[in-house]
């Protein structure tokens, strides 16, 4: 195809053939950051409005997802097949007692793999001991239950060891209660006094975070409760585990079964609702961060072609010396556009080592496990690159649009 | 051989009113000549240069410039004429401060694409030439004005171009340091360099075989 013009050209005249200016792809970088390198304080500060900008964009994503993986752990681990069933609360928040056949009518759905009744007794308090007076108590309960509800809600024990069916008067404590009256250590004296009668400690708990209640609750068999507390067998809140494959279909049976007379009254609920509902706000506060993040990153690209176009101007002479070594518009632009493409690398690369630091340290600072995702540094270089150009594309034009003569001339002569 | 050739070069920069700065100049500068156009300042020396160097296009009239028709040549094309043939030497010098003087010697060969030895090495020689040797390592910013001015004719003749124009070289020196650069141009002239000097100094025109006197855009004698 050249080879046709090229004859067709030197049949008319036979001037010799003109040979091509050209610039190596290898001398473009030396030639592209000549600018920066004589600037250095400029090129710094410049490439600092993208570094801001993808540091908190990858931050934003990094914190979010380590936060997320930390919040699916838990969820992971504590299971999304615990349901509680519960008759409302009186004004007071005192939980309102279910029919005492709740618990069995509970168990005969299919899809239920175990049930732990439990009553929250409204008439009881716990105290450290017989001195403090009766009304400060804290916030915390007396509840009854079996053996059961650990099984059910999987939990664990901190300190010695859970109910069983044979216990009269020994309390196992939630994790608060125990906190709240200072029980450290269980020895065989360690007691606490409970609606008016001493109980044995016989074990503390472990914190539930699906079952918060049960950490402010001393527990107390249902046979002590009937001895000693007046409790007439009803429960107030149910702890269900079900198959995970089964939760939603025994999840609609359990009002209508637990309290078939009233029950528009039951309330079924979903305690692990409460994380996932906490994965979601993370993930639109982190939407609206990575916004701001987007901003930032806009001001910084705004920067960058503040700075470039500045840099045109100034070095108009540079231009036109170069157009008089040979150079064509193309090299002029291309080495415009490798100084913007620089600026914006360097910054997107600190960007992305800023914002993993940053979130490596607030992960660690919570106990995170460290999750950055990769499409997050990948894509915040990448948007820092593509800034970049869109950056230098109109200083490179201009620069690459001005004549030699024009060039040369602006310092006069 | 005749290297440059014009012919009825008109240059109108347009404008209210358009300025006519050179006005149907015709000349010829024959391989291995060394020539002067000589004017006052504002007669269109520095406009006829750019003519002449192939760094701006004539509004009317034809500039053969290395065998080639400048006014008929593409952008690309008239780049590779500048990168290859032509050399320019600026009154300012219009060195790159960032650069040492054999990198700035280096960057005349920069858009021919061949390889940065190469390019280091025939600099090298380029700033020997010129008598600057002893100061390749040295930071623009850090030679005299006479050096820079020696590091830029250094530059335009490191390619070995066709021809060699220069804009009043002596301009921004004092006179002994003029004198050292007319001398290394008359060096490079007696070594083969076709050199075109453009001056409004008596002594420079008088150190060149021809001169050419220009009046408001016209050739006077
Ligand atoms: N780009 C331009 N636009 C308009 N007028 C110009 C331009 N360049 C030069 N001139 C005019 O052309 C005339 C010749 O200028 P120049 O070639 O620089 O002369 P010299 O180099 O001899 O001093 C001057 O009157 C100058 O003002
Ligand atoms: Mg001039």
């Amino acid at each position: 195809m050249s080879g046709v013009l090229q004859d067709e050209k030197d049949a008319v005249g036979t001037r010799p053939q003109i040979k091509r200016s050209s610039l190596r792809l290898y001398d473009l970088i030396p030639t592209g950051t000549l600018g920066l390198r004589t600037r250095r304080t400029r090129a710094v500060l410049s490439a600092l409005g993208i570094a801001i900008g993808i540091a908190s964009m990858v931050a934003v994503l990094g914190v979010t997802r380590s936060s997320e993986s930390h919040l699916l752990g838990q969820l992971d681990r504590l299971g999304t097949n615990l349901l509680t069933v519960v008759n409302g609360d009186d004004l007071g928040g005192t939980e309102v007692e279910l029919p005492a056949t709740a618990a069995p009518m509970l168990r005969r759905i299919s899809g239920v793999l175990a049930v732990a009744p439990t009553a929250q007794i409204s008439t009881a308090r716990v105290y450290r001991n017989d001195q403090i007076p009766t009304g400060q108590t804290g916030g915390l309960a007396v509840r009854t239950t079996d053996a059961s509800l650990l099984a059910t809600l999987q939990g664990s024990l901190k300190l010695g060891r859970f109910l069983t069916a044979a216990d009269a008067p020994v309390t196992v404590l939630g994790h608060d209660v125990a906190k709240q009256l200072g029980i450290v250590r269980l020895d065989a004296g360690t007691r606490v006094w409970l609606g008016g009668h001493w109980f044995t400690v016989a074990g503390v708990l472990d914190p539930f975070t699906l079952a918060p209640e049960i950490d402010r609750s001393a527990l107390i068999s249902f046979a002590a409760a009937k001895e000693l507390l007046d409790y007439d067998g009803a429960p107030s809140r149910i702890y269900v585990r079900t198959d995970p494959d089964q939760v939603t279909q025994v999840a609609d049976l359990l009002a209508g079964t637990a309290n078939p007379a009233n029950s528009f009254q039951v309330k079924a609920s979903r305690p692990s609702d409460a994380l996932t509902a906490q994965i979601a706000v993370k993930q639109s506060a982190g939407a609206l961060f990575l916004g701001l993040g987007a901003i930032a990153l806009l001001v910084g690209a705004i920067g960058i072609a503040n700075v470039m176009v500045i840099s045109v101007l100034e070095r108009r002479a540079e231009i036109g010396l170069r157009r008089t070594l040979g150079a064509t518009r193309m090299h002029i632009a291309a080495q415009f556009l490798t100084e913007s493409l620089v600026l914006s690398a360097l910054g997107g690369l600190g960007g992305v080592l800023i914002g993993s630091g940053v979130t490596v340290v607030l992960a660690m600072a919570q106990d995170w496990g460290i999750a950055i995702p990769p499409a997050a540094i990948g894509g915040g270089f990448g948007v820092a690159i593509v800034s970049g150009v869109f950056a230098g594309l109109y200083p490179a034009m201009r620069a690459a649009a001005l004549s030699p003569t024009d060039a040369l001339r602006t310092t006069g002569g | 051989m005749t290297v440059l050739e014009l012919r009825d070069v008109r240059k109108i920069y347009p404008g209210e009113p358009p300025v006519e700065s050179v006005r149907g100049v015709s000349l010829a500068v024959e391989a291995g000549e060394m020539i002067a156009i000589r004017g006052a300042s504002g007669s269109g020396k520095s406009t006829l240069l750019h003519l002449m160097a192939g760094l701006d296009r004539p509004t009317s009239g034809s500039v053969r410039l290395d065998g080639q028709h400048v006014e008929l040549l593409t952008d690309l094309q008239l780049a590779g004429l500048r990168a290859w043939r032509v050399g320019v030497v600026f009154q300012q010098f219009f060195l790159l401060e960032a650069l040492t003087a054999v990198e700035n010697v280096a960057s005349g060969l920069l858009y021919r694409g061949i390889p940065a030895r190469q390019r280091r090495a025939a600099a090298v020689e380029a700033l020997e030439r010129v008598g600057l040797a002893h100061r390749m390592h040295h930071r623009a910013t850090k030679l005299s004005g006479g050096e820079r001015q020696r590091v830029a004719i250094a530059r335009a003749v490191v390619g070995r171009p066709a021809i060699v124009f220069a804009d009043e070289p002596t301009g921004n020196l004092d006179s002994a340091k003029g004198g050292e650069i007319l001398s290394i141009m008359r060096e490079l002239n007696e070594e083969g360099t076709t050199l075109v000097v453009v001056t409004h100094e008596e002594r420079v025109a008088a150190a060149c075989q021809r001169c050419i006197e220009l009046r408001d855009g016209v050739v006077v004698s």
